[in-house]
């Protein structure tokens, strides 16, 4: 199989439609296609942290089967929520073989599952398999002079068995925004809680929030601000649009998908770059699809 | 509206669905101090752990539990190891396996429902509904 297995996750599919044509168009580029996983489902969000609650993994583990199904011995995902999910499930049932029978013998309609898909962030196969040195190679527009933040977020840093960096001071973004000629910008805020799903009803937290990510991310000189997540990406958008209308003196700053900025310097499909960053990319043609949208 | 039962049992029940030991904790107030949704709540996350303690049911009543958003900034500073996100949703747990929802999807509208991505509904159906 040239290429490697990979789950979506819905928001991709929806809300964070760019995080996905970037992704695609970058692991095209750098020869390791993006195979999406067949019938996949939603992993369930949330890793259910009640000892006894097997149910909820079941969801997780229907997406391992269709790894195991293609005979791949990984599954990478871009969204960090649905890895964080999906990766504590398999940790939870790859290593308990009574939990592991249990969630067999109630998919009665399924394969067994094995227990031996493991499940992988996007970031790592670059870091780990490509190698950002590999990545430069083929920047064909660095950002020069552009001032990136790295904002982790929770779960792609949290727990310390799930999470692929250190847990207070991870550098993967860092390392990633500098091998595409931008400056990677590290902040105290880096890894904070958005307020994740308390935007559904408790918004006013969520706004209160993201201002101390967002201006503590511009007083340590973003111009840009990176994530891996969407709940986080749509999360601080949103509270731009309001920060702006409440702060006179805010001033928004683009949130893109780490590959996005990957895309960027590749020069390949995008997704929707805001007009003011296309032109701060010293007038650079960026590629962009007509139907894009968020 | 239903009220959750008590019983002299609280803490044996948040440790069974948890599987923590909240005696682990000596009150240092790490998890407190990082806390980044510290300020919304009513009580700190080691004065809830200290109640589970003492058996104080005063606890079940705190907006606490629901403010927590398991980001795991305590679980991975408590120098014992006790995973707060998991005692904080084994309290959650007490409620919704009564049915006693903490969100109410009816209320929300068909725009927002639209334009919320879908990872956030899911996950606050998770957490708030049982």
């Amino acid at each position: 199989m040239k290429g490697i297995a990979y789950f979506p996750g819905c928001s991709l599919k929806e809300t964070a439609k760019d995080f996905e044509i970037s992704a695609i168009a970058v692991m095209d580029a750098l020869g390791i296609p993006l195979i999406e996983l067949k019938r996949w489902n939603c992993c369930g969000t949330v890793f259910s942290l009640t000892s006894d609650d097997l149910m909820h993994h079941i969801a997780s583990v229907r997406n391992l089967i269709r790894a195991q199904e293609m005979e791949s011995p990984e599954v990478v995902v871009l969204c960090s929520m649905c890895f964080n999910t999906l990766k504590r499930v398999s940790l939870r049932v790859n290593r308990d073989e009574e939990s592991l029978t249990k969630i067999n013998a109630f998919m009665n309609k399924e394969l067994d599952y094995a227990g031996e898909v493991e499940v992988k962030h996007l970031l790592e196969i670059l870091r780990d398999r490509i190698g950002w040195e590999q990545v430069s190679e083929k920047v064909i527009h660095p950002l020069d002079g552009v001032s990136i933040a790295a904002y982790y977020g929770c779960t792609l840093v949290r727990p310390h068995e799930v999470g692929i960096d250190d847990t207070e001071t991870p550098t993967v973004l860092q390392e990633m925004i500098e091998s595409l000629g931008a400056t990677a910008v590290s902040f105290p805020f880096q890894t904070e809680c958005c307020g994740s799903y308390q935007i559904v009803d408790r918004r006013d937290l969520v706004i209160n929030r993201s201002y101390r990510i967002l201006s503590s991310a511009q007083r340590a000189g973003a111009q840009v601000l990176i994530t891996a997540c969407p709940l986080c990406q749509y999360n601080l958008d949103e509270a731009q649009t309001e920060l702006a209308e409440r702060l006179p003196d805010y001033t928004s700053i683009p949130v893109l998908y780490f590959t996005q900025a990957i895309a960027l310097a590749l020069g390949v499909e995008a997704g929707t770059i805001p007009d003011l960053l296309a032109e701060s990319l010293v007038g650079q043609e960026i590629p962009k699809k007509e139907e894009t949208t968020r | 509206m239903k009220q959750l039962a008590r019983s002299d049992t609280l803490r044996e029940k948040v440790e069974e669905l948890s599987g923590q030991n909240v005696f682990a904790c000596y009150q240092c107030g790490m998890c407190s101090a990082g806390c980044p949704l510290s300020e919304e709540m009513d009580l700190l996350p080691h004065q809830v752990v200290r109640g589970l303690q003492l058996e104080d049911w005063t606890v079940m009543e705190s907006n606490t539990m629901w403010i927590c958003a398991s980001c795991l900034t305590c679980e991975a500073r408590c120098p014992h190891g006790v995973d707060l996100a998991c005692v904080m949703e084994a309290m959650r747990q007490l409620y919704l396996r009564k049915s006693l929802d903490h969100i109410a999807i009816d209320k929300l509208t068909t725009e927002e429902i639209a334009r919320l991505p879908q990872i956030a509904l899911v996950a606050s159906f998770r957490k708030k509904t049982g």
